[in-house]
C-alpha cells in the first residue's frame, strides 16, 4: 500500500486499454487493482460502476464526498458483415466520422482482430469526391481476412476501439485515444496519493463510472447508491487551438479548470478557488450557461439534489484518437481535488443547503 | 524482418537518407559496386563481368510525406504534403517529425465545437497542424525547423490471413523484392537501382536509366488496389491475393508488348499467379526509364497495395512472395536467352 506509482506511466497504459460504453470490464479490472493501493473496500454496482471507499478520520457522521471520473471511451460497434468480409459499423458516443478514415481499429470479436478503416487512394478518387466528408455509414473495416473467417470470428454487436499507441510529446504533453476521460482517472489517482499525506475528515467514494459518453448513465445509479453530501465530477475541457472561441478554449499547461454556472454549487466553486489560492495551484475558469457535459449533470439532480462541483483538465482534439493533455494539468487537478477534500468538514456540508443566511 | 525495417524507415521524396542508408547496409555484401548519383539514387551493380544482356531492376525508395513550412506563435506546426496525399486521411493521426523523430499529432477541432455545415465538409489542409506539445514558437523551434519532413507513425504488423499492414508499402515492397533478389546469383549483369523522388513526378529514375543504360529494365512497385466493398469492378485496379500485377497501360507508359507477353508467359510456366493492373491512372518509374536515351525495353510489376498513400496500407504476403518468385523467374529466363532486346 505504500509503493509510489508513476501515474503518468500508468495513464499511458490506461489509454491503450479498451472500455467502450457498456463494455468497461477490461479497463475496470485494471482500475480495480489501482484503487486497491488505497483501500480494500472496492465494489461494483449493477451497471458496472467501480466504487472505491476510502474512510475519513472525522467523527461520525462524516461528510460523504463522491468523486466521479468516467472510465468509458467513445467506441464503435459492428452493425453489418458485408460481402468479402468487410465490416460496417455505427458508434457508441460521438465520433466525428472525418477522424476515422484511414484509422487502424481493434475489433473485439471472439478474437481481437486488427483492421483498417479503408480509404480510396487519391489515384482513383475524383476532385469532387475529395470535396466531400465521408459519412460513417459509408466507411468500412478491412480485417485482411476472407469472409468465412470473418464470420467465424466476428458477430454483429462486437465492439471496436481505435488502435492507438499512447505517446509522450514534448514538455510533458501526452497524446492518445481515450484521454477523455482516463486523464481524469489519473488525476483521481494522483489525488488519492496526495490525500494519504493529509488529514481528512470526510469519507471518499472514488468512482470510475460507466456509460458517460452515451448520457451520464453510470453517474445516475452510482450517485443514487452512494447518496453523497458532495458530488465532484472530474472530466476534460476543450483546450485552445485555432478556430476555438476564447472562452471555450482552456490553456494547455494553464492549470486545473474550475467550472462555474448553474450546474455548480457556489460554495464548492468558492472552496475550490480558495483551496487553489492557498496551495498555490494554477487554475483557470470555465464559465457555463447550462449543464456541464459531465457526470456532474446527473449528480446534481440525484435523489433530493446533490451539491455538485466540476473540475477539468484542458484537452485538445476531444473525441479524436490523438487527444492531447499536459500531464502537469493532470497533477494540478489531482492536487486541487485532494486539498479540497481535506478542507471539507461537517460544518461546511451543513451550510450547503442554506441559501437564506446572507 | 526486412519489410518491417523497410516500411518503418523514413524516406520523404528528396530526403531519402534513412531508407537509403538502410538499403545500402542490406545490399552491400552482394554488390560489385555501390554508388549514389547526383540526385541521391542508390545504384548497385552485380555480375558486371558476365555476358549480357544487362538488366536493371528498379524500385523507388521515397514515400509520400509532409514538410513543415512554418511554426505558429502558439507552437503548432504548419505543413504541406510532399507527393499525393488526400488531406482527409491526415486527420487524427500521429506523425514522426524530423531526423530526431519527434512525436506529433494532427488533431481536429472537437466535434462538439463544429457547426453542422462544418461537419459536412472535409477538414482542409488550412485547418490542420502538427502538435508536438510545444507551448510557443520558441519551444517548438528547439525541436523542429521549417523544412523538416514528417512521416506517418505506423508500425509494420502481420494481420488477418497472410496480410501485413504498415506505412509506405508503396514502394518499400519494391525495395524488398530487389533486396531479396540481390541475395541470389545470376549469370547476367543485374543492376539494382533504388531511385529517389518518384512520388513527386518520377524525378529520380530518368537520370539513373541514362547512366546505367541497361538493355532492359523491370520496375518493381506497390500499386493501387481497391477491391473493397462498394468499389465498382472496373475501379479496383488490382485484386489482393491474385498475384503480382503486370502493367498494361498507365498515365506514363504503354507497356512494350514483347515484354508484357514475356512476363505473363514466365509467370505461367513457373506456375506463379499474376494479374494485369487494370487502371489507366497513376504512373511509375517505367514512364521515365522507357524513354531514356534511345529508349529502353521496360516492364513493370507491382504488389497490389490497399489504401496506398494512406498511413496504414495493406498487402498480401502471398502477392509479395510471388512477386519475388516472378522476378527470379524473369531473370532466369533472360539468362537462358528467353528475351532478346
Amino acid at each position: 500500500m505504500s509503493e509510489l506509482l508513476d501515474y503518468q506511466q500508468v495513464l499511458l497504459d490506461l489509454l491503450e486499454t479498451p472500455g467502450v460504453p457498456g463494455y468497461e470490464r477490461e479497463i475496470s479490472d485494471k482500475l480495480e487493482s489501482l484503487f486497491r493501493h488505497f483501500t480494500d473496500r472496492v465494489h461494483r454496482d449493477k451497471l458496472g460502476n467501480l466504487i472505491a471507499f476510502v474512510q475519513g478520520e472525522g467523527n461520525e457522521p462524516r461528510p460523504k464526498i463522491m468523486v466521479a471520473t468516467h472510465m468509458d471511451e467513445i467506441g464503435l460497434i459492428v452493425n453489418q458483415i458485408e460481402k468479402g468480409g468487410f465490416l460496417r459499423f455505427t458508434q457508441l458516443g460521438g465520433f466525428d466520422p472525418r477522424t476515422l478514415l484511414g484509422q487502424e481499429v481493434m475489433v473485439h470479436g471472439r478474437e481481437k482482430c486488427l483492421g483498417i478503416i479503408g480509404s480510396k487512394p487519391p489515384h482513383l478518387s475524383t476532385p469532387e469526391e475529395r470535396e466531400k466528408a465521408i459519412p460513417m455509414q459509408d466507411l468500412f473495416i478491412d480485417l485482411g481476412m476472407g469472409e468465412e473467417t470473418v464470420r467465424k470470428l466476428i458477430r454483429v454487436g462486437d465492439v471496436i476501439t481505435v488502435a492507438r499507441k499512447s505517446m509522450r510529446l514534448q514538455n510533458g504533453f501526452v497524446a492518445g485515444k481515450s484521454l477523455d476521460n482516463r486523464a481524469s482517472i489519473a488525476a483521481l489517482l494522483e489525488g488519492l496519493q496526495e490525500l494519504k499525506r493529509l488529514r481528512v475528515q470526510a469519507d471518499v467514494y472514488a468512482v470510475a463510472t460507466v456509460q458517460e459518453e452515451v448520457g451520464t448513465r453510470g453517474a445516475i445509479t452510482s450517485t443514487y447508491g452512494i447518496h453523497p453530501d458532495i458530488g465532484i465530477a472530474v472530466d476534460v475541457a476543450h483546450a485552445s487551438m485555432p478556430g476555438v472561441a476564447a472562452d471555450l478554449g482552456m490553456k494547455m499547461d494553464g492549470g486545473a479548470v474550475i467550472h462555474n454556472g448553474p450546474n455548480i454549487h457556489r460554495d464548492l466553486y468558492a472552496r475550490f478557488r480558495e483551496t487553489a489560492a492557498r496551495e498555490g495551484i494554477p487554475i483557470q475558469m470555465r464559465w457555463l450557461q447550462g449543464p456541464t457535459a459531465t457526470d456532474g449533470f446527473a449528480m446534481q439532480i440525484s435523489r433530493e439534489g446533490i451539491p455538485t462541483g466540476v473540475l477539468s483538465i484542458p484537452l485538445r482534439y476531444m473525441h479524436t484518437s490523438v487527444e492531447t493533455v499536459c500531464y502537469r494539468d493532470v497533477e494540478r487537478t489531482g492536487k486541487l481535488l485532494a486539498h479540497f477534500i481535506a478542507s471539507v468538514d461537517r460544518t461546511f456540508v451543513e451550510g450547503l443547503s442554506c441559501y437564506l443566511n446572507d | 524482418m526486412l519489410l518491417k525495417r523497410l516500411t518503418e524507415a523514413m524516406g520523404p521524396s528528396g530526403f531519402e537518407d534513412e531508407i537509403r542508408r538502410l538499403i545500402y547496409e542490406e545490399v552491400r555484401p552482394y554488390a560489385d559496386r555501390v554508388y549514389t548519383d547526383p540526385l541521391g539514387s542508390l545504384i548497385v551493380e552485380t555480375g558486371e563481368s558476365k555476358p549480357g544482356p544487362r538488366v536493371m531492376l528498379s524500385a523507388h525508395m521515397d514515400e509520400v510525406s509532409l514538410m513543415i513550412v512554418h511554426i505558429e506563435e502558439n507552437g503548432l506546426l504548419k505543413f504541406r504534403p510532399i507527393g499525393g496525399v488526400d488531406p482527409r486521411i491526415l486527420v487524427s493521426k500521429p506523425v514522426s517529425v524530423g531526423k530526431q523523430k519527434i512525436a506529433g499529432v494532427i488533431g481536429a477541432k472537437a466535434i462538439h465545437l463544429q457547426t453542422q455545415s462544418e461537419r459536412e465538409k472535409p477538414i482542409g489542409l488550412d485547418q490542420m497542424y502538427i502538435d508536438i506539445g510545444a507551448r510557443s514558437k520558441e519551444e517548438a523551434e528547439k525541436a523542429v525547423s521549417p523544412g523538416d519532413t514528417a512521416v506517418f507513425m505506423t508500425e509494420y504488423q502481420e494481420i488477418g490471413e497472410r496480410r501485413a499492414k504498415g506505412k509506405s508499402f508503396d514502394n518499400r515492397v519494391g525495395c524488398g523484392v530487389l533486396i531479396e533478389t540481390i541475395r541470389k546469383t545470376f549469370d547476367i549483369p543485374v543492376i539494382y537501382a533504388f531511385t529517389v523522388q518518384e512520388e513527386i513526378g518520377l524525378r529520380g529514375a530518368g537520370p539513373v536509366a541514362y547512366r546505367v543504360n541497361p538493355d532492359m529494365a523491370l520496375i518493381l512497385e506497390g500499386t493501387v488496389c481497391f477491391d473493397v466493398i462498394d468499389a465498382p469492378e472496373h475501379g479496383t485496379g488490382t485484386v489482393m491475393g491474385k498475384g503480382p500485377a503486370i502493367s498494361v497501360i498507365d498515365s506514363s507508359t504503354i507497356a512494350n508488348r514483347k515484354m508484357l507477353e514475356h512476363l505473363v508467359q514466365t509467370a505461367e510456366s513457373a506456375k506463379i499467379p499474376c494479374q494485369y493492373r487494370r487502371v489507366s491512372g497513376g504512373g511509375n518509374d517505367a514512364g521515365r526509364v522507357h524513354l531514356a536515351r534511345n529508349g529502353i525495353l521496360t516492364g513493370a510489376v507491382s504488389v497490389p497495395t490497399r489504401y496506398i498513400h494512406a498511413p496504414s496500407q495493406m498487402i498480401s504476403l502471398d502477392d509479395y512472395e510471388n512477386t519475388i518468385r516472378l522476378v527470379e523467374a524473369f531473370l532466369r529466363s533472360v539468362e537462358k536467352g528467353g528475351l532478346q532486346v
